[in-house]
């Protein structure tokens, strides 16, 4: 008699083309967003994802078939993609949106269940929030939407052989583990792990893989934005404080504003 | 945490070369220390495909009581035709030429590699900028239907001289005449070349900076260049994020560091390109774009100054050019041979902007970018030799910077294109000689002394070689005043055609008078509108470094050395690095006790502010501070800012 196969695992991790983490933030001319004409970089959530994704397989312990990185995104964003390829994601998938359009949580879920249920995949690894809109949904969104466990904000995961999987999140109060089974949406936190850099032989082995590309009307997917945006502005600029010399004066002037 | 990002957004055709390409990374055996994981995967079974990995990915982990050798790392090789070091004007040129060639006369693919530190193409270029398009009309004749990104005009240029409160037109050199040339940012217009250079199919990889030279077994040639490791810790161990640098054998390496390059300095060591030659000399340029208000907003305006706020002694003096979108491009020139060393270049040119001329342009204005590059002022005499076995300088690297018209890049990429036609005679005769790959290995590297001849002959030499005389005759007892005289007469009438050629007599750190000599300089304290501190401005770079990696800032090794480095710096020159490194890199801060280096003072160098200026290494008067490439993609961020972006003007 045969011996059951391995079971063996395709991971999805959806990457996003965002602003750059140390890029100084302007609001744009028009109020309604900020100027894009910046660094843009992977989301540094994803690039834990992609990370994490690559360190399963590494270990024996979990077989992994195959690490599909898929970006939805303007023509630019093939450039996040192949960042994901060249740190050692097989192939990539690029849904193709316009110049500077808004891809909200919601539709970006919608998307990534079409891609799932069309390519079966059995994991999918997904930073906890973009750092440009902090939405923080998409994870949960897509659970949702698939019906599939999820366990976000990890900072620990474990994948065994037979598609048990155990998470440890981080929460407020502390961390809490829990154990599910497969399929399910991991999001990360950045304790998870510390991304390893793309090297040159790498990003120019990259080049080589495939990106598959798509229109959203091809997936049957309308990615038109629920919400409008009334104005971005920026945060009060800070009134400067005064030094005081001593804890007298230090408390006279807290009666006088009323703190105290 | 950013990764390196590869500009590749067009599909290539890696040619069958890259077959060469052997990953010789250690697996599992190498050293029983190390415990990498999962080097081949094979995965069998009834429909699914046979997948074998035969790249490692793994992490090493070393004893952490081994010291950890970089050279003692296997690395992996690739095997290119022409290897770049630095994606600027010069390096970029030099790449789209070779293309160009290869497209024109056929023959093999060649495989041209350009290795830049900066994050993206564009990154760390820095510039006034009014370019002549000279060598751009004879590289890219179509550059407007390309979209190059020349969309100003220079439609006026002046001369001033700035008194303490007030300022006079003044006439300027004929070199200075604007007419058909172009206020650019030098960044996006770098930006655009690197765009043409991969359309063209040049393998482009910014964020991977060229950190040491490969010589040849004899050590007399130039066999390619390494990319640096990432992934060292502060203290040079290796962290679970290393990545060994990767090595190129090119035939031909073309250094196009731009001025005063860590690669460049140490090859013209190596093969004394100097000898004969006078020293180089600098300047450091600080810059600033402001958005300014319509009503003092001329498109197109050029501007120069001299006089306030340097002195008779010092060279300089100040620009400012009105770009597009309500943009202004200001700064200020400081030659490095300033005597004064309480002299900052960064303050005198915050206090510039007080000044009625500057302040009425610049009020209720925004201040968007910063940023500071020393640049060459040399010129023909302090050209050193430009060619190497297995290679050759150009742009910068080399130092062909025009001083009276205060251009350079049309020359920059002049060269690049001429050591680019060299390279590709070379390298395609040589090629047909000898078929087989291996046998090139040992062949001899290969000669660009037709480089050198053909700058000789070209008009970029012509154009210096008329203005050698006017920055060096600065160097006189009247200082400004002499020079000015000179260079009147010399640039109106007499146009370089003298049998006498003024040399730079000295290097600019050998110009710099003790403390004790000379009286310290008053500032006034920025004010925040039109001035800020050097902090605010630093942060406008958008310079950054990852954090826990070497240091790249090198005192000797020996001991002692940084005690020594305070001493003498602290007593002989009141501490002079803290004052002319615009980014605030280094400090001599008070302290006590076991913290003390020398004099109650504790050396602190805060190498995550660098941008990449290179004026430490030229100024320091003990000339102890060695500038080494950090690891790629960090540094300043000049791209992100000179573009016509839809920054909302403050209310």
């Amino acid at each position: 008699m045969r011996p059951t196969l391995p079971r063996l695992v395709n991971i999805l991790v959806p990457v996003k083309r965002s602003i750059d983490y140390a890029v100084k933030i302007r609001v744009a001319s028009d109020g309604k967003g900020v100027d894009t004409n910046v660094k843009h970089s992977m989301n540094p959530f994803d690039e834990i994802a992609v990370e994490e994704a690559i360190r399963l397989r590494e270990k024996k312990s979990t077989k992994v078939d195959n690490i599909t990185a898929i970006s939805i995104g303007p023509a630019k964003a093939v450039d996040t993609i192949r960042t994901a390829l060249a740190m050692g994601a097989d192939s990539g998938i690029h849904i193709t949106t316009p110049e500077n359009a808004v891809v909200e949580p919601i539709a970006v879920a919608n998307a990534l269940k079409k891609i799932i249920d069309d390519k079966k995949f059995d994991l999918v690894i997904m930073g906890k929030q973009a750092i440009d809109d902090d939405s923080g949904s998409t994870g949960g969104m897509l659970a949702g939407l698939l019906g599939w466990s999820q366990g976000s904000f990890a900072s620990k995961l474990e994948v065994e052989d037979g598609g048990k999987v155990h998470v440890t999140r981080e929460i407020d109060g502390g961390l809490e583990n829990i154990e599910a089974k497969l399929p399910m949406i991991v999001t990360t936190d950045l304790r998870l792990n510390e991304p390893r850099y793309a090297s040159l032989p790498n990003i120019m082995k990259a080049k080589k893989k495939k990106i598959e590309t798509f229109k959203p009307e091809d997936l049957g997917l309308d990615f038109t934005p629920r919400f409008e945006t009334i104005s971005v502005s920026e945060p009060p600029k800070r009134q400067g404080g005064g030094k005081v010399e001593s804890v007298d004066e230090l408390v006279s002037k807290m009666k006088e504003a009323g703190v105290i | 945490m950013s990764l390196p990002k590869s500009t590749s957004s067009l599909p290539r055709l890696i040619n069958s070369r890259s077959a060469v390409f052997a990953i010789t990374r250690p697996r599992l055996s190498l050293s029983t220390h190390t415990s990498t994981t999962s080097t081949s995967l094979r995965v069998g079974g009834a429909g699914s495909i046979t997948q074998s990995r035969s790249i490692s990915t793994s992490r090493r982990r070393y004893a952490t009581e081994a010291k950890f050798d970089p050279d003692s790392v296997e690395r992996a090789t690739d095997e290119v035709d022409v290897c770049i070091v630095g994606g600027g004007p010069a390096g970029l040129s030099a790449a789209i030429r070779l293309k160009q060639l290869e497209q024109e006369r056929g023959g093999d693919e060649l495989r041209v590699v350009v290795l830049e530190k900066g994050g993206e193409v564009g990154a760390h270029i820095l510039s006034g900028a009014v370019i002549e398009t000279r060598a751009l009309d004879e590289l890219i004749p179509d550059w407007k239907e390309l979209g190059a990104p020349l969309n100003q005009p220079a439609l006026s240029d002046s001369m001033r001289f700035l008194t303490e409160k007030s300022s006079f037109p003044m006439p300027h050199p004929p070199q200075m005449n604007n007419k058909g040339n172009y206020i650019v940012s030098l960044s996006r217009f770098t930006a655009w070349l690197g765009e043409q250079a991969e359309a063209l199919g040049v393998e482009v990889y910014p964020g991977f900076a060229g950190t040491k030279v490969l010589y040849t077994e004899d050590g007399k040639g130039v066999k390619g260049v390494v990319t640096g490791d990432v992934g060292l810790d502060k203290d040079g161990q290796p962290k679970d994020s290393y990545e060994p640098g990767m090595e190129f054998h090119s035939k031909v390496t073309l250094i196009a560091e731009g001025a005063h390059g860590s690669l460049s300095k140490e090859i013209q060591n190596k093969f004394d390109l100097r000898k004969g030659k006078d020293p180089q000399t600098y300047g450091l340029g600080i810059k600033e774009v402001w958005k300014v208000r319509d009503e003092v907003y001329e498109p197109g305006k050029v501007v120069h100054t001299l006089g306030w706020p340097l002195d008779y002694k010092t060279y300089g003096g100040s620009w400012l050019y009105h770009m597009e979108d309500n943009m202004v491009s200001l700064g200020l020139v400081v030659g490095l041979d300033y005597e004064n060393p309480y002299l900052s270049p960064y303050k005198e040119f915050q206090r510039m902007k007080h000044h009625p001329f500057f302040a009425n342009i610049l009020k209720d204005g925004q201040c968007i970018a910063y940023g500071a590059r020393a640049l060459n002022e040399g010129g023909y005499q302090s050209i050193p030799k430009l060619n190497f076995p297995g290679g050759a300088l150009i742009g910068c690297s080399a130092g062909f910077l025009n001083v009276p018209k205060i251009k350079g890049t049309h020359n920059a990429m002049k060269s690049g294109m001429l050591a680019a036609e060299s390279a590709f005679e070379s390298i395609t005769s040589s090629s047909s000689a000898s078929e087989d790959a291996s046998e090139s290995e040992n062949a001899e590297p290969i000669d660009m002394s037709g480089y050198a001849k053909a700058m000789e002959n070209s008009w970029v030499y012509k154009e210096l070689k008329e203005v050698r005389n006017l920055r060096p005759s600065f160097h006189n007892p009247l200082g400004l005043w002499g020079g000015m005289a000179y260079s009147g007469l010399d640039s109106l009438i007499l146009k370089g055609r003298v049998p006498w050629t003024f040399r730079n007599n000295w290097e600019d750190y050998e110009t710099t008078k003790k403390a004790s000599q000379v009286k310290p300089i008053e500032y006034p304290q920025p004010d925040g509108k039109l001035s800020f501190d050097i902090l605010t401005s630093v942060s406008l770079t958008g310079t950054n470094h990852a954090e826990n990696q070497p240091v790249h800032l090198r005192l000797p090794e020996e001991q002692g050395a940084r005690e020594r480095h305070t001493q003498a710096n602290v007593s002989d020159y009141a501490g002079l690095l803290g004052r002319v490194c615009p980014a605030a890199v280094y400090e001599y801060t008070d302290a006590e006790g076991s913290e003390v280096d020398a004099e109650g003072k504790k050396f602190v160098i805060n190498s995550q502010n660098c941008i990449h200026c290179k004026t430490c290494s030229i100024k320091t008067p003990t000339q102890d501070i060695k500038w080494t490439v950090p690891e790629g993609g960090g540094g300043p961020k000049y791209s992100e800012w000179d573009k016509p972006s839809t920054i909302k003007f403050p209310d």
